[in-house]
């Protein structure tokens, strides 16, 4: 027996990487550049550990060396202060795999809280990027961004504030964000021109609007689809829209919960919406027109399965409410669609639809009808979405 | 252990004098060692670049090199050297990227006119290592005698050459590859043929160094003369530049699907009719990239036109407007046909 253990304990203690090393930071007048010399000097395995307190940041910081794992004292207890930031587009920058995030805060960075590009399998865990003065145009873009990566698990985080999303992943491949709340954002979740995404027992309130998942053209990753929405509560998304015009999301109407958009394979299910004015949810095409040969600007095989509506569209965001409220006797039934595409509903499921045939040209044309649509056939296939399992072992400790 | 190490150094000592009187080899000043070796020297003075560090003359071998339309970087005079280790060449490729072989060093240094005198700021590497580029930055000291490693840069205050005071931003090793990043690799940005004259890549082959000028060679407009030059060229070279680095595919802005390279002919892909996709308040409330005939709706000139983090592009090493850049990038756009 003592044998067998001892053998484990060697076995275990070579399969660790070797060396690896732990680099203490502590909050202070040098911080910055301690910080970012121990971002540039750790060998992949090392920890990074920042002791709890506020450090006052000038400079981004960077990330540039895989399997590094950076941890703070919690999101409340860690704080990494970029009011007074001079320089950089993000308040951290991550660009190499296998890194952990976990367990510290951004405050205000003056463009993106943290980005990771191409940076695969990433954990994001149990941080905060907060905008500190609430909704505000001139506030950073997105507060987590992942993009351009392959294997992203964004589990616990907060985000409050961003002028665009909250938490955003773009161009990237299994993806699962999941118990997180995101805040007072213009989009809470955004998941854009990915695949294989999975979102799940998250809170999206306050945001414009509360989990959008969709595809532009023009970006070098095209294609989204597969995306898993559900378990979530999308509540009270009514927030007025502060995106700076030109950006896509400035386009979102204030009270939509879930919006489904150009994408391919979509399910919206078991989630709790209430409290979004406009359409708790929304499936839409591309509204704009477009060049891009390569672009699919419909939403396909999207599925709306058993969701809990607290009410529909009683205040929409949309031209010609007044009537449309009217013929609908009050209030918008909860799913919203332009028409065009393809989308099957659970029996039982109250929407409406624009009826809309034409893509890119607006809503003239708009013969507003309840929605009849057919039910889901058979089950939807979840095989390969979702951040890989590995990722799940980080979470520990 | 201490004797073992001299007893070993010595060893080396007498291979090496060995070895010098079998085969003179030609005398080189830079440390090839310091180059080549794993190790990060903290001290700019350990390569061996230059006679005298200070004023910034190159040992032989080092060799004093300009572009044609340079990086823009809040005024500061650029100093630049490349290094070529013996028994290698250095190839043409096209109009692009020079071929630059496993040992060779490119060295800027960056300096800023204060009181009538020159102030050495920063230093900045690329070494050819077996492992790939390197990029290093080094911060001078204030008596100007030595560069020191600042792997995770600085910020200092001075003065640019209009007179605004501005926070000067080193970067740190990580923001290098930021630039010079491309398919993860760390690559050179500056020495490529097309930005570079015909006298000195002729003079380089003369000399042994390059194999060929190479056709396409020194197209872009010398910047001091751009007020002649032809006004796409030097708008385009200027782009090419100051963004593309970025703003290609494989590079740190590939998302963004905007590419700025010389070579790029699509419109769309230079930004026309294009819509933001990252850009939030960089936007500016303008809808498009560029809108043509109309700088002052363009999201590109938007940015370039603020020294805002967050809004200002480019996103590293500047602190202050480029209004020169800025001045053809907006003519360029104004006479676009809409």
């Amino acid at each position: 027996m003592m044998t067998r253990l001892s053998i484990a304990a060697v076995l275990l203690a070579t399969a660790a990487p070797a060396l690896a090393a732990t680099h203490n930071i502590a909050p202070g007048e040098n911080a910055q550049q301690e910080l970012q010399e121990a971002l540039i000097l750790a060998e992949p395995g090392d920890e990074i550990v920042l002791a709890a307190g506020r450090y006052v940041l000038t400079d981004g910081l960077s990330l540039d060396v895989d399997g590094v794992t950076v941890r703070g004292e919690g999101m409340d207890g860690t704080i990494l202060d970029f009011t007074t930031q001079a320089g950089s587009g993000e308040g951290m920058l991550v660009t190499s795999d296998n890194v952990t995030l976990r367990d510290f805060a951004l405050e205000n960075p003056k463009g993106d809280g943290i980005k990771s590009k191409g940076a695969d399998n990433i954990v994001y865990h149990r941080l905060r990027v907060t905008w500190t003065r609430g909704p505000h145009p001139e506030n950073g873009a997105y507060g987590i961004y992942p993009v351009e990566s392959t294997g992203v698990l964004v589990d616990g985080v907060k985000v409050t504030g961003a002028s665009d999303a909250g938490i955003y992943v773009g161009q990237s491949n299994r993806i699962t964000v999941r118990n997180s709340i995101a805040e007072a954002n213009v989009a809470g979740i955004e998941i854009e021109n990915s695949r294989n995404a999975l979102v799940e027992h998250n809170i999206a309130t306050r945001n414009t609007g509360g989990i959008l998942v969709f595809d532009l053209p023009d970006l070098p990753v095209m294609g989204g689809g597969n995306v898993v929405v559900a378990n979530n509560l999308v509540v009270a998304n009514d927030t007025p829209n502060f995106a700076p015009p030109g950006n896509i999301v400035a386009g979102v109407r204030r009270g939509t919960g879930i919006m489904v958009m150009a994408n391919d394979n979509v399910l919206v299910e078991d989630n709790i919406l209430s409290g979004n004015p406009t359409a708790p949810i929304m499936v839409i095409a591309y509204t704009q027109s477009f060049e891009d040969e390569r672009y699919n600007p419909f939403p396909r095989e999207v599925v709306v399965g058993e969701n809990i509506y607290d009410g529909g569209g009683y205040d929409p965001q949309l031209d010609g409410a007044d009537t449309l409220l009217a013929a609908f006797g009050g209030e918008l039934p909860p799913v919203m669609w332009d028409g065009l595409g393809s989308l099957a509903v659970v029996e039982g499921t109250a929407g409406w639809s624009l009826n809309l045939t034409e893509q890119g040209v607006g809503l003239e044309g708009a013969q507003p009808s309840p929605l009849a649509v057919s039910a889901p056939s058979g089950d939807f296939d979840r095989s390969g979405i979702g951040a890989p399992a590995e990722l799940d072992a980080r979470l520990d400790g | 252990m201490k004797k073992a190490a001299v007893l070993a150094a010595a060893a080396l000592a007498f291979a090496g004098a060995m070895a010098v009187r079998a085969t003179p080899p030609p005398i080189n000043y830079v440390n090839d060692d310091a180059i080549m070796s794993d190790g990060m020297p903290r001290l700019l003075s350990e390569y061996g670049f230059f006679t005298d560090l200070g004023a910034q003359i190159p040992v032989p071998h080092v060799y004093p090199y300009r572009l044609n339309t340079p990086l823009y970087s809040d005024g500061a005079d650029k100093l630049r050297f490349v290094y070529r280790a013996g028994g290698t060449q250095f190839r043409a490729n096209g109009e692009g990227l020079i071929d630059m072989p496993v040992g060779t060093a490119l060295i800027k240094t960056f300096a800023f006119e204060e009181a009538g005198e020159r102030r050495l700021i920063e230093t900045r590497v690329l070494l050819h290592r077996d492992s790939g580029w390197l990029a290093l930055p080094y911060l001078w000291n204030d008596e100007q005698t030595e560069a020191r490693l600042a792997i995770a840069g600085a910020r200092l205050d001075l003065t640019t050459p209009k007179g605004e005071a501005i926070s000067y931003r080193v970067p740190n090793k990580n923001q290098c590859k930021e630039c010079h990043g491309l398919d993860g690799e760390v690559v050179p940005i500056g020495p490529k043929a097309r930005n570079l004259s015909h006298d000195w890549l002729g003079e380089m082959v003369a000399a042994g160094h390059l194999d060929t000028v190479p056709r396409d060679a020194d197209q872009f407009p010398v910047w001091e003369h751009r007020a002649s030059a032809d006004l796409t060229a030097a708008a385009r070279a200027y782009l090419d530049v100051n963004c593309a680095h970025c703003h290609r595919p494989g590079a740190m802005a590939s998302n963004s699907g905007l590419d700025l390279r010389w070579e790029q002919q699509s419109p769309e892909a230079l930004g026309v009719g294009k819509r933001p996709v990252a850009a939030g308040r960089g936007a500016g409330g303008h809808l498009y990239d560029i809108v043509p005939g109309s700088p002052d709706s363009s999201i590109l000139t938007y940015r370039m036109a603020s020294p805002e983090p967050g809004i200002a592009m480019p996103e590293l090493g500047k602190a202050t407007v480029d209004e020169e850049g800025l001045n053809i990038v907006r003519r360029w756009i104004e006479e676009m046909a809409p």
